[in-house]
């Protein structure tokens, strides 16, 4: 029996979701194959950029093609440089009441939007304690994630690689680490290009993967989520059904020692 | 090392040679391979390059989307003030020029911005010509606090200041300055910038690095195209772009490439820059540069902008007045240029969106520079329009 939401659900701060897909919202032609995609990808957690979010003009805002009946919102925090200004953007979110849950991202350099660790760390801190549900995007770092872990995340975040490059899982290694470490969902975030890289990410044990150029910039958005959502559901089910040990060398299906007699 | 002595030690003339006798399978070494460098840039402007446009626009469009999707922001220039002190032989508010002259006034500035709030317009280009004594750094200062109140973003576009002038401005809100050299080769910055100011070429050379000690997020550099060679300029451009990315790593560097247009008491270009030139440059620049904001102003004819947009811009402006006043009482002042796309925003967006392409209004936000906007927002009311 394949696994189903019933059986093998996620579940982040206590929350159950039934897909273990999150999707993102930028870089869309337009928001109806936004809202298309995400309904194709069967994903249950949407996450805006708060910087795009313009409460100001309600009937155009991204916000207004993300029904937030089906999907939870997750406002992250993309563009922030430092922990302060993080922070802010979190509160502002919650004060306008858009979530409590924020996808916490500090990236300082903007060519390669890699997460500053540091302040990552120090922003978790400050919004676990004002109350925030927190899921930040951090570089494949597994003491990273134990202290995040520590402060009180609902998630750890760890990227494939650099955001909307489409190179996969590079940093497969240190994932696993992650994955075996940590007691917190782990998230893959980020450089996933195609389906089979979120199936090798599944498979290795990351409770969910999120995923935004790869689908958006697709010549079929609509139907690469499709194609996403069954590479998903693959690398989770492979990976409950538990691998065959990879060896070293070829391993006869036939025992060598068939010969073999027991002794009298 | 300053960028100064970076020209210096790379004359931009001595690289520009390269790109005038880079050869076919240069080209093909550059577009075949996964990153384009300095060597590949001169060789994707070269003549040679010409022949393969064709090609250099599809690699730069797959970057484009790849880096930031298939969506553009929109922005729009505000102008302050066409009172100038200079006497540069190509523009509109050449001191020389018997032009009607104005300056807005804070109230006056904020009826701008309500048409262009009005508009759908977010983000908002404060821009002025060089007249200290009127608009001052503490007016500069002034307006761009009170636009900072209302807009997602506030950038300028105004005479270098010093270091401690930007940091004020950004203290402000502020979050992007553009200052274009015009013409990176010293001899051609004098004779066209005659007189006032504006003739200090290393002052204005050394403006960008300095709005991003000072904390610009965004610094937007470029050549008024049309002036010198444009291959001359292109590659003191590219030169300078890198050498701000590497230097200022937190800041992101824009590139703009304005042609040269009929002013009031302007010149014809002396280097005319064509349409397949134009877009091979911004498709090399954009090879080279995959992270860099390319800006496409209105100078550009609507034919040409909606041709290029989807390749490889990230930033166009729409319905811009180039007039002091020009959003609320059109024409009683003079434009620095010319307007060749005068479709409204409404209409240029709705022609991105045909194009398959999110027209943006909004992409930044004033929280993230409010330092005093604390737990509830600062005064409850988040300033952010957020």
């Amino acid at each position: 029996m394949p696994p189903t939401p019933a059986t093998d659900p996620l579940v982040i701060a206590g929350r159950t979701f039934g897909s273990r897909l999150l999707m993102g919202t930028g870089k869309f032609s337009g928001p109806r194959v936004m809202a298309d995609a995400l309904e194709a990808s069967g994903t249950e957690i949407v996450t805006v950029a708060l910087r795009r979010v313009d409460l100001t003009r309600p009937d155009e805002d991204i916000l207004a093609h993300v029904d937030r009946e089906r999907y939870l919102l997750l406002p992250n925090t993309s563009g922030a440089r430092d922990a302060g200004e993080a922070v802010r953007l979190a509160r502002l979110a919650r004060a306008s009441g858009l979530s409590s849950w924020v996808k916490l991202e500090v990236t300082p350099d903007p060519r390669y939007l890699l997460p500053d660790p540091v302040e990552t760390l120090r922003a978790a801190e400050a919004l676990v304690a004002e109350g925030f549900t927190v899921l930040p995007y951090i570089g494949a770092d597994p003491v990273l994630a134990k202290h995040l872990e520590e402060a009180g995340t609902a998630t750890v975040m760890p990227l494939g690689s650099p955001i909307g490059s489409g190179r996969g899982l590079r940093t497969r290694d240190a994932v696993g680490i992650i994955v075996e470490t940590c007691r917190v969902p782990v998230v893959v975030d980020a450089g996933l290009g195609v389906p089979s890289h979120a199936a090798a990410a599944m498979e290795l044990g990351a409770d969910a993967v999120l995923v935004n150029t790869a689908v958006a910039v697709a010549r079929d958005p609509v139907a690469m989520a499709a194609a996403f959502r069954k590479g998903v559901e693959a690398g989770r089910q492979a990976y409950l059904a538990g691998r065959s040990p990879v060896l070293p060398e070829a391993r006869a299906s036939s025992p060598l020692t068939g010969f073999l007699r027991d002794e009298p | 090392m300053s960028f100064d002595a970076v020209l210096s030690a790379h004359p931009p003339e001595r690289l520009a040679q390269r790109a005038e006798c880079a050869t076919a399978a240069d080209v093909e070494r550059a577009l075949a391979g996964p990153a384009v460098d300095l060597d590949g840039f001169l060789a994707l402007i070269s003549p040679a390059a010409a022949p393969h446009l064709e090609d250099l626009a599809a690699r730069a469009q797959a970057v484009t989307r790849e880096r930031f999707g298939r969506v553009i922001q929109l922005y729009a220039p505000l102008y302050l003030s066409n009172e100038c002190t200079n006497g540069c032989v190509y523009c509109g508010f050449n001191r020389a020029n018997p032009v009607r002259r104005a300056t807005l006034t804070p109230e006056q500035v904020d009826d701008e911005a309500g048409a262009l709030w009005g508009e759908g317009f977010r983000n908002v280009l404060l821009v002025s010509g060089e007249a200290p004594r009127v608009v001052s750094p503490a007016y500069l200062e002034q307006v761009a606090g009170q636009l900072h109140r209302r807009f997602a973003s506030v950038g300028i576009e105004v005479y270098p200041l010093d270091e401690g002038g930007y940091a004020r401005l950004v203290a402000a809100g502020v979050d992007s300055l553009t200052v274009y050299q015009e013409t990176y080769d010293p001899e051609l910055y004098a004779r066209v910038h005659p007189s006032g100011p504006k003739a200090d070429y290393r002052w204005r050379l050394g403006a960008p690095a300095r709005g991003a000690a000072a904390g610009m997020r965004r610094v937007g550099i470029g050549a008024l195209l049309g002036l010198g060679p444009w291959r001359l300029e292109a590659t003191a451009v590219a030169l300078h772009a890198l050498w701000l990315q590497r230097r200022y790593w937190e800041t992101q560097v824009c590139v703009s490439f304005p042609r040269l247009r009929a002013a009031a008491g302007g010149i014809a270009p002396p280097h005319p820059v064509s349409d397949r030139d134009l877009v091979q440059l911004a498709c090399a620049l954009r090879l080279l540069l995959p992270d860099a904001g390319l800006v496409l102003s209105t100078r550009e004819e609507p034919r040409f902008r909606d041709g290029l947009a989807p390749v490889c811009i990230t930033h166009m402006s729409a319905g811009s007045r180039t007039e002091p006043g020009g959003y609320t009482h059109p024409e009683e002042a003079e434009g620095q240029f010319q307007v060749e796309d005068r479709r409204s925003p409404a209409e240029v967006s709705a022609r991105l969106a045909g194009l398959g392409i999110e027209p943006v209004w909004k992409d930044w936000d004033a929280a993230f520079l409010d330092r005093e906007v604390g737990a509830s927002g600062g005064d409850g009311k988040p300033c952010a329009s957020l």
